[in-house]
């Protein structure tokens, strides 16, 4: 049996955490008690920080939005969270079914750090910086630097994810994924990519194609010298062409019952075409 | 034709079905008509209880420990830190077992509990019973089982000449069909070899039950199963002890689709009733649901279709290999029906077809809706689309010039007797107006669904067809009936029969029958037990409208007459005058008329009845005879969206004609026929058990996957084709199975259509579409 603190405030949390460093860290519980069902965990000490007011905590600024661990995938959903990050909308959106995304979290989502976690491209794509406490104080990472590893983070025992501050650029944000059927699917490819005007740069992050979440930089810094920024023209379909075989060559896919590495990195090129394409496309974007 | 069923067994009296001449009332509550399921609103209200819900004082809870290998020999097992857990009160091995240490549904090659040897990842090896749950879980984790693992036999093409991996050897059946002139060839040829994946029937009620001992030494066991007394048999002789000593009782079922068939925990719970002294409950988890019963079995045909220019067809050849995995199950059937089908619904004058069920150590597969003939329609449609193609011909007028009909012969040779309007079907369904279906804005509607991957421009449209067939109840000389007992007192007719109600309506559907038959309003169903009543039958080949309706409908006709008799004997008239209806004896000529409560008041008018249906035979060594009863078909219409860069499809429309003889309880059809077909969209997109060398991948919902809403298109019914089946209670067919035989055939040419390619295996996944 475990011994389970649920703590209602951020200082709970962080005091029962410095007690039992190794302690698991409990939110919506979508993926912790999968493994515990499956006989796969059995933590000896687990914190609850579902009533944590301060991870359900969010804000937007013109240049900012800031999500805290205990946001739920629904309240990404919903306006004006939505229009301020609209790719992290689009990605959870993707996750499970209405009861999950009711109960699943963003810390939860980096916490778990699956390859196919649905918001980290998007958080590797805004540049988010993930801003954990622990018994030595805050720090601050990027996501490249927070996911380290197939669910590895660099989480110090006793630390809590608080919150993802990420960039909110002027221009589109699409996130794609591809599954098996037409929702409730864990990701066999998934692409995020923002186009920031402000700093003339297209950036791009993958899911479920690698060990990590790899940022696409070369072909970001490719494709960002070739996009027509003063006059917003739309992007050659020979740019979109190869900007997709660049960015799928920064997947390194493997073969599982899901599918085969030759899928994925087929698909992640023709995500990337496609994503671009949207992301400077004439007209209103669509965010269906 | 009139109905030849009719002969009897011990106890119950003869019932013949009588057929499309009988009066039919089609009243509000009575056959016909909308009935709401009585188990309806408890379900939709979570108030049903199901078997995972039973419960009963100082009860003790099960676990299984299963083989992580799909090849092993067991050199020990040391269950000394399970018995030594607190908690647990009992450990049983293979000797435990009392009686014949083997079950099967056909042969009884299956271990109980392994002995000495695995042959596929997940058989049962040990048994834990313990006060808690995790406690039995831990124990069971806790026993070490020393296996000495060897090389898995995992091609079922290989398997015949393999070394045997079982004592019975690595052939479950072999089948030859020879029909015709085997020497003619047609003037046009296609061939192609094709392709199915290991469908699951993913059922939402995972396996559950409880066992409790009783003082005699007999058991008494709750449990969701598909045909209680066939349970009860097998059960019995694994514990070695009388059937009256066994008593079942069906607990509620969530799904069955054929998995429910073979036995899974009930020998095991009983073990430990009897063992440990007190009740015993399992519940199996999704995972272990997963392990805990057989397949659809995976096929690979090649084929090779003859015709003359006008496109009729000259020849089939054909040859079928399913994998039947480590155990028999039901693989003899269900080779007999892929073979006997294989031709799909056609007249062929010539037919060689083979067709091989094997072991190996994979996981054991066996009955699943459709049976045999889903993997063949795949087959025999893909080679009509083929062979169109080659003739230059329309493919549904292919069909049409070939459609068999009464008064045709299958390829074993058996005259088409019944109804069988196979041309009606395809008619209804493929001229259906087709709806006009805009390409969406919004990307959900799409290709890819939420996942936002696909816009209107990226995708291409196909439309398919296919048409496919198999037979109702059991085949080659099986006698199969079904028991049913009806009571009337004081105006409400009790029906007492064991048919397992897996989800497919006959509870509503034997209230119909009673209240049709019987002129009353209340109808109480008594518990679906062994003790008191005979044998059902199961619940599968498409059986139990016919059959338990025929035992149910047969057991009100001989108490109406009862009644009947004493109320003309009482008033001195002849019984062919009088009639019941609305709760009432009422004499024809209007005179006279009595209330049945009253006629009935503390009387126990009653019937117990044993209903068979004609008799079959089996198939000789060329595979013919009169095997089969009665055969339904089903057409198919699909519509799709596909996104070729991307191999991601999204199904429109499903239009829909099935031959149902009549339709009993409308809604309860529509909701068949939509099961059905979401059955048939799983297999031809997605649905599919992952193996890698014999290793179950995905045994989780997480990873395989079954449509979701947004997978599911509209379903439009063009037709019910209700042509009264003679010999059939009130014409009816059974439903349940021919929407999943065609809908996957035609989903499949659906996207060939769209995209081209040839698409020779179901499920298609997106990389067969995008690297195809």
């Amino acid at each position: 049996m475990s011994d389970v603190v649920v703590a209602r405030s951020l200082d709970e949390a962080r005091g029962a955490l410095a007690e039992h460093p190794d302690a698991t860290v409990l939110a919506g519980g979508t993926d912790l008690m999968v493994e515990i069902n499956r006989g796969l965990r059995r933590p000896s000490h687990v914190v609850g920080v579902a009533q944590v007011p301060e991870l359900r905590d969010w804000s937007i600024a013109d240049d900012q939005v800031i999500v805290g661990g205990g946001v739920t995938y629904t309240e990404m959903m919903t306006t004006p969270l939505a229009d301020a990050a609209p790719a992290l909308a689009q990605a959870a959106r993707t996750v499970g079914s209405p009861p999950i995304r009711n109960a699943g979290t963003l810390g939860g989502n980096l916490g778990t750090a699956s390859p196919a976690g649905d918001t980290l491209p998007v958080l590797a794509a805004l540049n988010a910086q993930i801003v954990v406490v622990g018994p030595d104080g805050e720090r601050r990472m990027a996501l490249d630097e927070f996911v380290v590893g197939v669910k590895r983070t660099s989480l110090r025992p006793g630390e809590l994810i608080v919150r993802a501050e990420m960039d909110r650029p002027t221009g589109r944000q699409e996130f794609l994924k591809i599954g098996p059927r037409n929702a409730m699917v864990i990701s066999m490819a998934g692409l995020a990519l923002v186009a920031d005007h402000d700093a003339r740069a297209v950036r791009c992050a993958l899911g479920a194609v690698a060990a990590g979440i790899p940022r696409a930089r070369d072909a970001e810094a490719w494709v960002s010298e070739r996009i027509d920024w003063d006059n917003g023209a739309g992007v050659d379909d020979s740019v979109a062409d190869e900007f997709g075989q660049r960015v799928a060559a920064a997947s390194s896919p493997i073969d599982d019952h899901r599918s085969t590495a030759a899928y994925r990195r087929h698909a992640i090129a023709v995500l990337a075409t496609r994503a671009l394409k949207r992301a400077f496309a004439q007209g209103d974007p669509s965010d269906a | 034709m009139t109905s030849e069923a009719a002969n009897t067994a011990a106890g119950g009296s003869t019932a013949t079905g009588t057929g499309a001449d009988t009066i039919v009332d089609v009243g509000t509550r009575g056959v016909g008509a909308d009935v709401g399921r009585p188990d309806g609103v408890p379900k939709v209200q979570g108030r049903f209880a199901f078997s995972s819900d039973l419960w009963a004082d100082d009860f003790l809870w099960g676990h299984t420990l299963r083989s992580p290998h799909a090849s092993a020999l067991i050199r020990g097992v040391d269950i000394g830190p399970a018995v030594a857990m607190a908690g647990v009160y009992a450990v049983l091995l293979a000797d435990d077992v009392p009686g014949c240490p083997t079950y099967g549904l056909e042969h009884g090659d299956q271990p109980a509990l392994a002995d000495g040897q695995v042959r596929y990842v997940g058989e049962p090896v040990a048994l834990v019973a313990a006060d808690h749950p995790d406690i039995a879980r831990r124990a069971a984790e806790a026993i070490v089982v020393d296996y000495e693992v060897t090389e898995p036999l995992t091609d079922a093409e290989a398997a015949p000449t393999a070394a045997p991996i079982h004592p019975d050897g690595n052939v479950f059946r072999e089948i030859t069909i020879r029909h015709g002139d085997l020497d003619v060839t047609g003037e046009v040829t296609v061939e192609g070899v094709y392709e199915v994946g290991m469908q699951d029937q993913a059922f939402m009620g995972p396996e559950s039950g409880m066992a409790l001992p009783d003082e005699d030494g007999s058991v008494e066991l709750f449990v969701s199963t598909q045909w209680l007394h066939v349970d009860r048999e097998q059960i019995a002789a694994c514990l070695g002890i009388d059937e009256e000593k066994v008593r079942l009782t069906l607990a509620g079922v969530g799904g069955a689709f054929g998995a429910r068939e073979d036995l899974s925990l009930q020998v095991h719970l009983c073990l430990l009733a009897l063992h440990t002294g007190k009740p015993v409950k399992m519940v199996y988890s999704r995972d272990e649901s997963f392990l805990g019963h057989v397949h659809r079995h995976p096929a690979k045909m090649w084929y090779r279709h003859h015709a003359d220019r006008t496109g009729r067809l000259v020849k089939v050849e054909a040859r079928i290999v399913l994998d039947g995995g480590a155990y028999a199950s039901t693989s003899s059937a269900v080779i007999a029906n892929a073979s006997c089908f294989a031709a799909g619904p056609y007249k062929v004058p010539a037919a060689h077809i083979t067709g091989l069920a094997a072991r190996t150590n994979n996981p054991p597969c066996g009955a699943m809706r459709g049976f045999g003939a889903v993997q063949t329609c795949f087959g025999h449609e893909s080679q009509m689309d083929k062979l169109a193609a080659a003739l230059n011909m329309d493919p549904v007028e292919l069909r049409l010039l070939n459609a068999i009909g009464p008064g045709d012969r299958l390829v074993t040779g058996q005259l088409i007797t019944g109804t069988f309007p196979t041309a009606e079907v395809i008619r209804q369904c493929a001229y259906a107006p087709e709806a006009e279906i805009p390409l969406s804005d919004d990307r959900r509607d799409l290709p890819g669904g939420s996942g936002r991957t696909t816009d209107a421009a990226d995708t291409v449209r196909g439309t398919g067809f296919a048409v496919g067939f198999k037979n109702l109840m059991f085949s080659e000389g099986y006698d199969d009936y079904s028991s049913a007992a009806c009571r009337v007192s004081d105006g409400v007719a009790t029906i007492t029969c064991a048919c397992a109600e897996v989800g497919q309506g006959f509870v509503t559907l034997a209230q119909q029958i009673a209240r049709t038959e019987l002129g009353v309003d209340e109808v109480i169903l008594a518990p679906a037990q062994t003790a008191t009543i005979g044998s059902a039958g199961s619940s599968s080949a498409s059986r139990q409208t016919w059959m338990s309706g025929g035992a149910v409908q047969a057991a009100c006709r001989e108490v109406r007459a009862q009644i009947l008799a004493d109320v003309a004997a009482e008033w001195g008239v002849s019984p062919d005058g009088l009639v019941l209806r609305d709760g009432l004896v009422v004499s024809l000529d209007g005179q006279q008329e009595a209330l049945l409560a009253q006629v009935t008041a503390g009387a126990g008018y009653e019937a117990d009845v044993e209903y068979h249906h004609a008799p079959t035979e089996a198939l000789d060594e060329n595979g013919q005879g009169n095997a089969h009863v009665s055969f339904a078909c089903a057409a198919h219409r699909a519509t799709v969206d596909v996104d070729p860069d991307l191999g991601l499809v999204r199904v429109r429309d499903i239009t829909t004609a099935q031959d149902v003889g009549r339709i009993l309880n409308p809604t309860q059809a529509v909701g068949q026929i939509e099961g059905g077909i979401a059955q048939g969209l799983g297999l031809a997109l997605m649905e599919e058990i992952v193996l890698d060398d014999g290793l179950v991948r995905n045994a989780s919902f997480t990873d395989y996957v079954i449509p979701t809403t947004l997978d599911m298109p509209d379903v439009t019914i063009a037709a019910f084709v209700e042509e009264p089946e003679p010999g059939a209670p009130y014409g009816a067919k059974g439903i349940g199975e021919p929407p999943t035989i065609s809908s996957s055939a035609a989903i499949a040419a659906a996207v060939r259509a769209a995209t081209g390619q040839d698409l020779p295996r179901i499920p298609i996944r997106p990389a067969d579409i995008a690297l195809g």
